[in-house]
């Protein structure tokens, strides 16, 4: 990779935030039909952030969010992590289980394994989306979740790109649902060297 | 007043007492403090990577330990600090995501305690406490005017050490 990669041009960044509009489109409507409530999206924002910058698009460092974390194989090596406000966890968690809005108040074992099939989901919709556009076939990780301070949780992301720079460049989608009572932020962060590979795959200069 | 200073990830900071060094939220990251208790001044540094020769391209010294300490140590001896009077304090480095297949880079919280320990070893400044490994993310502090250094965790609660 050369520091040339993260000048993209403005014709590229718009194909980037395609893909991840219809990836989140996807992983949006999917939510919806689980837990049977209207799920708005944002329009992604595709950004260069400096890596110490990145806790802060999450409500800061120590800001207790539920983490799902997984690890994209292929052609274009990326990360995926879907971050959830910890009420908002607990909160989709109630509407999973069937329980009552507020009842839970910490995640056991088939909890964390349910959030973590929602990850699965979400992922694997948002690369369906992403295979339509690029015909790079990425083949995402089994989930692994944690529920912790928020930097310390994107630190699993960040160490890796801290290898190669010192700038991410993220696509994020924000998820609200309609009652508010689930918001939820996508990241995708591709490897350093991934972002050529998906770029020529898209085909703009 | 004493002051809160924050200290961000890959950076570092030095003062002295009353002042309070906190840097938050870290996983595999690390935060090493420096700190001599006559004067009772000091330095916190976070950092992310344990070697800055495996990686490509930085312009930040502070991301990793080779780079980041010599550094914050300049730092604190110019605020006046006796080199053998400093001790050294360190917590972090975990894992925060278990996988059975962990590859190098999701170790990277044990490598860089190991890291730091043997670059403080040869730079002859004494670690006289730490807290790392697990799997939980923490907040660390160091407050210039005992040398407390507190480690807080969402699961484990508070502890000084």
């Amino acid at each position: 990779m050369s520091e040339d990669e993260f000048n993209l041009t403005p014709v590229q960044l718009d194909a980037l935030k395609e893909i991840g509009n219809v990836g989140a489109g996807n992983s949006a409507t999917a939510l919806s039909q689980i837990i049977n409530r209207r799920i708005d999206m944002n329009v992604p924002k595709v950004d260069l952030v400096p890596l110490e910058a990145v806790p802060d698009l999450v409500g800061g460092p120590d800001a207790i969010v539920v983490g799902i974390f997984m690890r994209v194989y292929g052609k274009a090596p990326s990360n995926i992590l879907f971050l959830l406000p910890q009420q908002s966890a607990f909160y989709l968690v109630d509407q999973l289980m069937g329980r009552q809005h507020g009842e839970t108040k910490t995640l056991d074992f088939m909890d964390e394994s349910a959030l973590m099939e929602i990850g699965n989901i979400l992922t694997g919709a948002y690369l369906n989306a992403f295979f339509t556009f690029t015909k790079l076939t990425m083949l995402p990780s089994i989930p692994a979740l944690a529920m912790d301070m928020a930097g310390a949780i994107l630190n699993v992301v960040l160490v890796q790109l801290g290898q190669m720079g010192d700038q991410a460049l993220v696509i994020e989608t924000e998820f609200l649902s309609e009652d508010d009572g689930i918001s939820g932020q996508f990241f995708l962060v591709p490897d350093p060297g991934s972002l050529e590979t998906i770029i020529s795959a898209v085909g703009v200069e | 007043m004493p002051e809160l200073i924050r200290v961000g990830m890959a950076d570092y900071k030095v003062g002295k007492a009353p002042s309070t060094l906190i840097s938050y939220g870290l996983g595999s990251c690390i935060g090493v403090s420096l700190y001599d208790p006559q004067l009772k001044v000091g330095g916190l540094l976070h950092i992310m990577l344990p070697d800055s020769t495996q990686a490509r391209a930085s312009d930040n010294p502070a991301k990793f330990a080779d780079t980041g300490l010599p550094l914050m140590l300049e730092d604190v001896l110019k605020l006046g600090a006796s080199r053998s009077r400093l001790v050294a304090k360190i917590a972090g480095g975990a894992q925060m995501f278990a996988f059975a297949n962990a590859t190098d880079i999701m170790r990277v919280g044990a490598r860089n305690a190991a890291a730091i320990t043997e670059l403080l070893q040869k730079m002859n400044i004494r670690l006289i406490a730490q807290d790392v490994g697990g799997t939980y993310g923490r907040t660390v502090s160091i407050d210039l005017n005992t040398g407390m250094y507190t480690v807080k965790t969402i699961a484990k609660g508070e502890k000084q050490i």
